[in-house]
């Protein structure tokens, strides 16, 4: 028996030993994923953390086409609202002129008939999506400051580039703050200096907002490669340039005073970094578009192969047909049968046959130009901007992704706010020179001199409805009859506006998009816009 | 970990060989009987007759027969067995025949409990035990359809009607929002893991029902907390048969089922369709229709034949090494109601429990093994066969597409119209979708009642939950659904499937713990007490592969970023519970259990669970002790927290990358690069905690001919694991776990269960369970916020985006969030017109209200089972009250624009749109509370009827024969085909079939 008792506990004891160290190993980690130590150790790894800023414009996950979304809702559709472009798009042009659409998705009929509400999923995706790539660059400029650099041992050319790639993702903050700027007017806001997990972050007004996106932008001006040096898809100093012509050129909206004068100097920079125009309008928006960096100062690149997803300029293709056109003849395999125009866009050209001025890709056959029913595909003519074939009529790698890169800044928007900002103000410019950029874009749209204007022709409302011409369906309809004060008042009324057949005049309120119900409701330091 | 167990087993086996070493035999008499039933003098077989006051025991053998070596100082002999009185006879003799009664309520009867058995006369928790004999008996494939409607307090709710697949098992309720509401299973002392395995729909699918034993669900904290972490959600513990001492007793059951479909979704006819193109179609819209009159759901649909087999053999090794052990085999081989659909499984299970050193060491070993091959019919035939257009034949004379109809874009590369349904004979016949799963669950338990203190026990668990799914799934190049689907890394289009999965389970656990029980005569108290250690340790393996062609060629990109994974979690436990019982009468409980995690920050990693219970015995009391009305009373009060993890992702804490995969590349210049993320993560997530009050009593009446149960419950959770918001800006996510908000589920259980016949010929027993369950959500934010609507989900087909459920504070979880429909005089709804409940003059989601709710306010189960001398029938009935559905077929596929497609070709529809008449223009319409339908029902889940043939093969074995039938029918006012769907949103719901099945049950 003595044995029994000299050796159970010394047993016991020894089992207990074993389990205590047991509950040491508590500390697992995954097998794939990696920490910032390992992601940051190398130039390598700067640069993929780069290309994750860069490609939350482009996908809307990591998985591509969809998968591991970036912002995801339950009971939502990633490439539906997840999607930075898709997203925007929508929120500048469904609620305008240019652009129908036949789909029943949440939401979507409130920018037609405009009763949006802080519930709207695209306007959601828009936000959170902006605000996410904001977050993306405030780690990237956490992790890339000089002394992080120093102690990870990079130095030298590598720790150089780095410091190119700090400058180009504070554009790209800039870029996201001016689109939440020009959309919600009064963001939260945060920098490098709110860290993950951290309390809830400020509002920032519109018009602190304007002095901020400026003031970075011209704090990185110099550091950023020269205009046309950086990579294909990168930015420069011309975007940054670009940018500043565009917050200014829509000043006067965002902070109550006007700065055209700004607004002429930047694009004029614009204008002489050696850009130039391509020769043919209609090769602007196809598959192999990146033969045009001539024309194009920063693009989202996408990729039928490598850079799947189902917004941006996939979705612009797909949507876009419908009714009798062939979604071959697109170089896609099917059409989704969503978006066309009303009258209003298809009478700002003379002639709207696309005989003239080529600019006009109107797919009239079996198209009503009248608009009875918004969600019949029918009604109103389609639109053939977007096609997943080259010049040379090959179609695109993949026929669900295009290859079709979207301009975010293109020459042409530069001569018009020139044109415009000359009109508005007149002093820091020249009107003949205004005349000439303007008649540069329409001797591309037409070929020949035919449809050149003289200076008497040159209004302010003729410089709309030439932006409209020149850029339509490229996301900046809403800012510009904003800018014209068009957007919700009587004095233009378009097919649908307001949900009314004729058009109605709207509150002044619906100049500024809502903030998110879910923002709003998270963090307490928001107050939501008036009206809303 | 591997090296861990293995040392600990090296240590057990040690341990095992120097107790067995060091035994000495002690003086002993034999004595020997055998045990009748008083009611018919038939021989029972597996009664437990033991020595009293010790240990020393052994169980009669099938003739009824017993033999055991007593110590000389023994007097009494104790005589029990599930189902009769325990009878105690003085030891006189050598030789006893002992006949016992049938007890109506087993008061004496011993059940599982956390960590142990307990009488059920001791407990203090709500718990319910249901063992084999009340089993829901038919062609049941899945175990926890073994109990449904037996249980107050649980709503076992079956998935759908496929071959194997699982339930949603919810015990008051769930305790949780976003996280798991899925209770604790364990069996035989393994807990399985609440992942799936791929290949798999069920992962408890993998056990045999047949070679089950037991039931018992541990509903409150008291009974519960000894589980701690992953107790909030209620503990359903399954432990499996036996053997018993004595000859080898085989059992063979055999049956044969068949299943149909009971009611296909109301669409149009082909008359009623041509009708309507005809009406409402434009001329090319006309011409778009066919001359055939197909019935989709027939074709997809077949009668179901399955069979199931199960032999068994169970027995002791007797003499100087006791060994009872039971070996089991089953196949079982279902077909699915939707055509190519099937199930085989193989499996075995082996349960020895051999004793040492005179009973002080005992050992029990389970292993049960399947391999399960299936063959997953496609089930996007079901929503495809309810849109196709009926004047469409299955098949052209085209050698293109498989030869089956589809709708053609001549202009499209592929030929095919991309977006219209695809045919659902061609989703069926087209795909090959085989898995093949093993799966082995097993532990070793070794239970040591000390020598010197025999009221002490050591007891050791080690077991196991692996399994390794594998699966093909080929789809031939000419069906539409992968018809030149993609490019390879040449950039020729190409079509097809062939691609194949693997997935491993890898979880172990370790659980060591010591009982002490002791009557303290001399204060009139007995002390049971248990404390432990656990350690569980849960691994996946999960293998990628490349997307293939079905010439075998790869798909452009589709390499994965990493060829395997292993996610992986642990958890370590101590545990503890003091049971205090005083003068027999009344009896305290107190629980405790720490758990830490490895999927929380080590700061939030560790905590505290605790519970206390007390029963009073009431019938015990003098002033009852003798009543000849009352037979039973007692009251249970209990409180306990308890919490949970589950939901909460292994590696959530930890600031990590991930990295893109090859489609999600982004260029730089003429370069592309995979992307590194970082990953949303929150450094401060802890436990959600639910707290849990619960009284009940227990009572019985006219010899507990009527007996039963009522509890009431209040269940508080509070920081809810839930997906929160957060503010844009602070995280790589819009919405994180984060532990906000808080619940309650308050409720009442009562059971009643009675035997209204009780003669020698003819006994009839009747049961009846009632839930009442209230559900509301108290907090979902970090601060009050009055202006918040709630947590939006339940996405529905149409639209895209559009949610119709919504979590709210102040109203039931699940709520539906839809517009108030407006109705013209004649009632019928006008479309896109809603009650603008706000009154701002326009149609906004500021609208939307609160309407209802998919949870049942009460369910209700009832059974009834007789036998009149050879002849037994029985039935199980359900019911759900309060339960309401959005009828998601109506709205998205009886609407004009479904029928006649913008995309020009034609579709059929929900029957609805002759009533509603909508275009299905715009978006609002589908949130309307049109859509929404009380979908309360009865079902008879099952009827059977059985007959003992008696001995057959020269009195060698014993027949019964048995027939049933299952899912009889339902009586309900929705207007969908089956009332009864898990979430709320009824949408191309696999059928559940009503299946007839025969069966014979051979004992010899």
């Amino acid at each position: 028996m003595k044995n029994y008792i000299m050796r159970i506990p010394a047993l016991t004891l020894m089992v207990a030993a074993i389990l205590v160290s047991c509950t040491k190993k508590l500390d697992l980690f995954p097998q794939n994923d990696v920490t910032s130590e390992v992601v940051y150790s190398t130039a390598q790894g700067y640069k993929q953390s780069l290309a994750k800023i860069y490609g939350s414009m482009a996908l809307t996950g990591n998985a591509g086409p969809t998968g591991q979304p970036d912002v995801f809702f339950p009971g939502s559709d990633e490439g539906a609202n997840a999607d930075f472009y898709r997203s925007l798009w929508k929120a500048q042009e469904l609620s305008t002129d240019e652009a129908v659409i036949a789909w029943g998705d949440a939401g979507i009929q409130d920018f037609h008939n405009m009763n949006w509400t802080p519930g709207n999923q695209f306007l959601t995706g828009v936000y959170y999506k902006s605000l996410y790539q904001i977050t993306l660059i405030n780690e990237f400029l956490r992790q890339s400051a000089d002394g992080k650099l120093s102690d990870r041992n990079i130095s030298g050319a590598d720790a150089e580039a780095i410091r190119k790639y700090r400058s180009e993702v504070r554009f790209l903050r800039a870029f996201q703050y001016a689109v939440l700027m020009d959309l919600f007017g009064n963001p939260p806001f945060v920098t490098e200096e709110n860290l993950i997990g951290g309390p809830n972050p400020p509002q920032i007004l519109r018009k602190d907002l304007f002095a901020f996106v400026e003031s970075e932008l011209k704090a990185i001006e110099t550091s950023l490669p020269a205009a046309r040096t950086n990579e294909y898809g990168r930015a420069d100093q011309a975007a940054a340039w670009a940018l500043l012509a565009r917050i200014n050129l829509n000043a006067e909206v965002y902070t109550g005073t006007a700065k055209y004068n700004e607004a002429i100097i930047y694009s004029k920079k614009v204008i002489d970094a050696g850009y130039t125009l391509s020769s043919n309008y209609r090769q602007l928006m196809l598959a192999d578009n990146h033969l045009n960096k001539n024309e194009f100062i920063l693009t989202i690149n996408y990729d039928g192969a490598k850079t799947q997803g189902f917004g941006g300029t996939t979705f612009l293709t797909h949507a876009s047909i419908g009714g009798s056109i062939t979604a071959a003849s697109a170089g896609v395999n099917s059409g989704w049968s969503g978006l066309r125009t009303t009258k209003a866009l298809v009478q700002k050209f003379a002639d709207p046959s696309g005989n003239t001025d080529k600019r006009a890709q109107f797919y009239q056959s079996g198209q009503n130009l009248e608009i009875a029913t918004q969600t019949t595909f029918t009604e109103g003519y389609a639109i053939r901007k977007y096609l997943n074939i080259t010049r040379t009529g090959a179609l695109g790698q993949n026929d669900v992704f295009v290859d079709i890169d979207m301009p975010l800044f293109r020459l042409p928007e530069m001569y018009l706010i020139y044109a415009e900002a000359v009109k508005r103000v007149g002093s820091g410019g020249d009107a003949a020179q205004a005349l000439a950029y303007i008649n540069a874009l329409r001797l591309r749209a037409y070929g020949n001199t035919s449809g050149n204007i003289n200076s008497v022709d040159l209004t302010l409302q003729y410089i709309l409805d030439e932006r409209a011409r020149e850029l339509y369906w490229e996301g900046f309809r809403r800012t510009d009859l904003i800018r014209y004060k068009q957007f919700t008042e009587g004095s233009y009324l378009w097919p649908w506006k307001g949900g009314v057949p004729g058009g109605t005049s709207k509150s002044a309120d619906l100049n500024v998009y809502p903030l998110p119900s879910s923002d709003v409701n998270a963090n307490t330091n928001l107050v939501q816009n008036k009206g809303y | 970990m591997k090296k861990n167990m293995q040392q600990v087993c090296k240590l057990l086996v040690q341990t095992i060989a120097f107790l067995l070493l060091s035994v000495a035999a002690m003086a002993q008499n034999v004595v020997s009987g055998k045990v009748s039933d008083s009611k018919d003098g038939s021989p029972l077989q597996g009664v437990t007759v033991k020595v009293k006051g010790s240990s020393t025991g052994t169980q009669t053998v099938s003739d009824g027969t017993f033999k055991l070596t007593v110590p000389a100082k023994a007097t009494i002999l104790v005589f029990s067995s599930i189902g009769f009185k325990s009878k105690e006879v003085p030891i006189t003799a050598s030789l006893f025949n002992v006949s016992l009664d049938a007890a109506s309520q087993q008061l004496n009867e011993v059940v599982v409990t956390g960590y142990g058995t307990a009488r059920k006369k001791d407990l203090t928790g709500s718990m319910t035990a249901i063992s084999s004999k009340d089993f829901v008996k038919g062609a049941i494939t899945t175990p926890e359809q073994l109990i449904l409607g037996k249980v107050a307090g649980v709503n076992i709710t079956s998935n759908g009607g496929a071959p194997g697949s699982g339930s949603t098992i919810r015990i008051r309720g769930g305790a949780s929002l976003s996280a798991s509401n899925d209770p604790l299973i364990i069996i035989d002392g393994v807990q399985l893991s609440g992942g799936g395995i791929a290949g798999s729909a069920n992962a408890l699918a993998l056990i045999n029902p047949n070679d089950i034993e037991t039931f018992t669900i541990l509903k409150d904290a008291s009974a519960a907390a000894i589980y701690g972490s992953r107790a909030s959600n209620g503990v359903i513990i399954i432990t499996t048969k036996k053997g018993k001492s004595g000859k080898a007793a085989f059992t063979f059951n055999t049956q044969v089922s068949v299943g149909k479909i009971t009611k296909k979704i109301d669409v149009l006819s082909p008359d009623e369709f041509r009708a309507y193109v005809n009406t409402y179609g434009t001329n090319p819209q006309k011409a778009l229709m066919g001359t055939a009159s197909t019935d989709w759901q027939d074709e997809i649909y077949q009668a179901a034949i399955g069979t199931d087999n199960n032999l068994s053999v169970s027995g002791g090794l007797t003499g100087k090494f006791k060994m009872p052990y039971r070996v089991s085999a089953g196949y079982l081989n279902q077909n699915g109601v939707l055509r190519t659909g099937n199930l085989q499984r193989l499996s075995t299970g082996i349960n020895l429990n051999p004793t040492f050193l005179d009973n002080h060491l005992k050992v029990d070993i389970n292993i049960k093994a399947s391999n399960s091959k299936s063959r997953f019919a496609n089930e996007g035939a079901i929503g495809s066969a309810v849109n196709f257009d009926p004047t469409q034949p299955v098949r052209t004379n085209s050698n293109r597409f498989g030869g089956y109809f589809e709708w053609l874009d001549p202009s499209a590369t592929t030929g095919l119209k991309g977006l219209a349904p695809s045919n659902p004979i061609s989703l069926l016949l087209g795909r090959d979708d085989k898995s093949s799963v093993n799966r082995s669950v097993g532990n070793i338990q070794v239970d040591y009642k000390f020598h010197f203190m025999p009221e002490l026990r050591a007891n050791v668990n080690a077991g196991y939950d692996v399994a390794k799914g594998t699966g093909t799934i080929f789809v031939n190049d000419s069906v539409k659904s992968a018809y030149k689907r993609d490019v390879d890394a040449a950039g020729v289009r190409k079509g097809g499937i062939n691609n194949s999965y693997l997935q491993k389970i890898d979880n172990r656990l370790l659980e060591f713990y010591l009982t002490y029980a002791k009557d303290l005569r001399g204060i009139k108290s007995r002390i049971d007490a248990i404390a432990g250690y656990g350690y569980y340790d849960n691994a996946y393996n999960n293998f990628s592969y490349a997307d293939y062609f079905v010439d075998g060629s790869k798909r452009v990109n589709s390499d994965p970023a990493f060829a395997t994974d292993k996610p992986q979690n642990r958890l370590v436990s101590f545990y503890g519970r003091l049971n205090y019982t005083f003068n027999q009468k009344y009896i305290l409980t107190v629980n405790a259990r720490t758990d830490g995690s490895s999927r929380l920050n080590p700061d939030n990693r560790w905590i505290t669970y605790h519970s206390e219970a007390f029963a009073w015995r009431i019938k015990d009391e003098a002033f009852l002790i003798n009543s000849k009305i009352i037979s039973d009373l007692k009251l249970r009060i209990g409180y306990g927290i308890t919490g949970q993890q589950d939901g909460i992702s292994n590696y959530s804490y930890l600031a990590n990358y991930s990295i893109s995969n090859r489609t999600a590349q982004y260029q730089f210049g003429d370069a592309y690069y995979n992307l590194y993320r970082p990953v949303a993560y929150n450094a401060n997530l802890k436990w959600e905690q639910t707290a849990t009050s619960n009284i009940g009593i227990d009572f019985g009446l006219f010899d507990n001919r009527i007996s039963g149960g009522l509890d009431f419950y209040l269940k508080k959770t509070k920081d809810l694991l839930n997906d929160v918001n957060q503010s844009a800006g602070t995280n790589f996510a819009p919405i994180v776990l984060s532990n906000v908000g808080n619940m309650e589920n308050k409720g009442v259980e009562f059971t009643l269960n009675t035997q209204p016949v009780r003669t020698k010929n003819l006994t009839w027993d009747f049961g009846f369970n009632v839930t009442y369950n209230r559900n509301r959500i108290t907090k979902l934010t970090f601060t009050e916020d009055p202006t918040y609507p709630g947590q939006r989900y339940g996405g529905i087909s149409g639209g895209t985006g559009n949610s119709v459920l919504i979590n709210s504070v102040g109203y039931n979880r699940g709520a539906f969030y839809v517009y108030q429909q407006v109705y013209d005089e004649t009632g019928k709804p006008i479309e896109n017109l809603f009650e603008d409940r706000d009154r701002d003059g326009q149609i906004t989601d500021r609208d939307l209200y609160r309407y209802k709710s998919a949870n049942p306010d009460v369910f209700l189960g009832f059974n009834s089972s007789a036998t009149y001398k050879k002849w037994n029938a029985g039935f199980v009935m359900r019911a759900s009250l309060g339960n309401y559905m959005y009828n998601n077929l109506f709205s998205s596929t009886g609407i004009q624009r479904n029928i006649i497609n913008p995309l020009n070709y034609l579709s059929n529809g929900s029957k609805n749109i002759l009533e509603s008449g909508f275009a299905g223009s715009g978006q609002r319409f589908f949130q309307s509370d049109y859509y929404v339908q009380n979908a309360s029902f009865l079902r008879m889940d099952n009827i059977n009827i059985g007959y003992n043939i008696g001995k057959v093969f020269n009195e060698k074995a014993t027949l019964r024969a048995n027939a049933n039938v299952q899912n009889v029918f339902v009586i309900t006012k929705y207007r969908g085909a089956d009332p009864e769907i898990n979430g709320g949103i009824d949408n191309n719901f696999y059928p559940r079939p009503r299946t007839f099945v025969f069966g014979l049950n051979l004992d010899f």
